[in-house]
């Protein structure tokens, strides 16, 4: 046999086939706030163990779509799942393979890391002995294992943000959704978030849609969906998206696609 | 999209994974509410205030005759205890509603909520947690009246605590009911002049109702009608290990009707969702 086998995917799925079932599938999702449109047809979908950015301006309708997919508002036209459970039908399914990370901070500030942590852990009804080896080791991994006892508060911003993720990683999900998680923070801690989130998706195979308005985020090797004005532009792999727009970098591209004036300094 | 079959596979939850998390959100809001010394003094400093000057003041001017549950005349001070208690239970009631505005302003809320457990259940634990912090304040309170002859029989102390568990939960829906209407943290002095205020004076908290009968008829059927009342009566008669069936009835069937009406406006397809974002969109 000279053709080459068909190559197996080395990834651990529980599921015969992991590329048919998409890790977040968004299919013709539509929302309005009264009369205002926020999302318009949205469809797109993130493969398990990779990084998908989804790219927009303020107000292009990115926490909106995270509101739906988190069932924090009702789904009106289309359908989210998440490894192929319906967020509206069977949200338990749904959301028990979900970690989210908001954009505005969400900790109990008077509360400790380790405390924090538990809390998180018994609203997904994991039991305190569990939880407790469980946060141990991620305090250990983020590098705040001696702060386990310290109030939040006395945690710096980008110290809050990788305690987040590791509070979204706790019931291991295998979806994580992270909202603008580098706001705010300085050069540093953003680099170590950046790292941080995509080893995950290298070494535990975890799906990540990651949105952002900062171009210096996104790899060549990641998905990218750009979101304007409640719809999506372009989507695919980075490189693709570019050449489609008959640019040169993610910047022209997304000024192309959108029109819009980019800054200069990488951000939109 | 053929990619999103709903798989009909769902492990659902087991009893004690429910039971972690009642005790989880319990203890988070006992934790919060220990940190918080201020609101644990100035809700116990708000019944007592009533009790030392307001209750002082008034013993002489109003006369309380023999009424159930009470066998002997009373002191003013005795006759208002339960309906101070009562008051406790509805600030903390109102107040759990503040920290739920201020939890959804601030994101907290969402945490809650992005639980896979059902929503109703998660919101009759965060009911429950803010009901007993309630109790923490009530029993508080109830020690230092005992200091100022306020001694209902021993056995009261128990007999009073599921009456308190159920005014507590019938507040504390209440409040949560009027949070998923409020938009933003200032409205809550709308809540404290338009619901506290009146929902308080209006009962048989401050006086015994055949006297507001005596002035005003008429009020007196807006303090029969005031499930407040209910609640005030319910903890008296308890406190004195005898039951008020009525009042009994009111509460339970007001705990139902508040409870089911705030989970249904926190339900994602309905209430929150139709009201838009809280806070900034990106």
């Amino acid at each position: 046999m000279t053709s080459p086998a068909p190559i197996a995917e080395p990834r651990e799925t529980p599921r015969p086939d992991p590329a048919a079932v998409p890790a977040l599938s968004i299919d013709g999702v539509s929302h309005s706030y009264g009369p205002r449109r926020a999302l318009i047809d949205v469809s797109f979908n993130v493969r398990p163990a990779s990084f998908t950015a989804l790219l927009g301006l303020n107000g292009a309708g990115k926490s909106t779509l995270f509101s739906l997919i988190t069932r924090l508002f009702g789904i009106q036209t289309g359908r989210v799942g998440i490894f192929g459970h319906d967020i509206s039908r069977s949200p338990g399914e749904a959301l028990r393979l979900l970690g989210v990370v908001f954009q505005p901070r969400t900790l109990d500030l008077d509360l400790s890391l380790t405390q924090n942590l538990l809390y998180h852990a018994a609203l997904h009804g994991i039991s305190r002995r569990e939880a407790a080896a469980r946060s141990a080791e991620l305090l250990a991994r983020i590098g705040l294992a001696d702060r386990a006892g310290s109030k939040v508060r006395d945690l710096s911003g980008g110290q809050m943000r990788r305690l987040e993720i590791a509070r979204a990683l706790l019931h291991r999900p295998r979806l994580l959704l992270l909202d603008e998680p580098t706001v705010g923070l300085d050069v540093k801690a953003r680099a170590d978030i950046i790292s941080h989130v995509r080893q995950l998706v290298t070494e535990q195979g975890i799906g990540v849609l990651w949105a952002t308005h900062l171009f210096d985020e996104i790899m060549p090797s990641d998905d990218l969906v750009v979101l304007h004005q409640g719809k999506v532009l372009a989507q695919g792999p980075m490189g693709r998206v570019i050449g489609e727009a008959g640019a040169q970098d993610v910047n022209t591209a997304f000024m192309r696609l959108t029109g819009a004036q980019v800054m200069p300094g990488g951000g939109a | 999209m053929s990619s999103i079959t709903t798989r009909e596979a769902p492990r659902g939850f087991s009893a004690s994974e429910y039971m972690t998390c009642l005790t989880g959100i319990v203890w988070r809001e006992g934790l919060r509410f220990l940190h918080q010394r201020e609101r644990f003094v100035s809700a116990l400093v708000r019944p007592l205030v009533w009790l030392f000057i307001f209750a002082a003041g008034f013993r002489q001017v109003l006369g309380i005759s023999i009424i159930p549950p009470y066998e002997t005349y009373i002191l003013y001070e005795v006759f208002i205890a339960p309906g101070l208690m009562a008051m406790i239970q509805l600030f903390n009631g109102m107040q759990s509603s503040l920290s739920m505005v201020y939890d959804r302003e601030m994101g907290n809320m969402r945490t809650l909520l992005v639980s896979p457990l059902p929503r109703g259940f998660l919101l009759f634990c965060k009911l429950l947690a803010g009901t007993a912090v309630s109790l923490l304040q009530v029993y508080a309170f109830l020690i230092i009246a005992w200091f100022w002859d306020i001694t209902p029989p021993p056995i009261g102390y128990l007999t009073v605590l599921p009456a308190l568990i159920l005014s507590g939960l019938m507040l504390g829906s209440l409040g949560m009911l009027i949070s998923s209407g409020i938009k933003q943290l200032e409205n809550f002095a709308g809540v404290m002049n338009f619901v506290i205020f009146p929902m308080f004076f209006a009962s048989s908290a401050l006086y015994p109702l055949w006297r507001v009968q005596e002035g005003s008829p008429y009020l007196y059927y807006v303090c029969q009608a005031n499930p407040f009342t209910h609640a005030v009566e319910l903890i008296r008669f308890a406190l004195y290990g005898q039951i008020n069936w009525i009042s009994l009835a009111v509460v339970g069937v007001c705990t139902i009707v508040f409870m089911t009406a705030a989970i249904y406006a926190y339900d994602p397809s309905r209430g929150l969702a139709r009201r838009g974002p809280a806070g900034g969109e990106g």
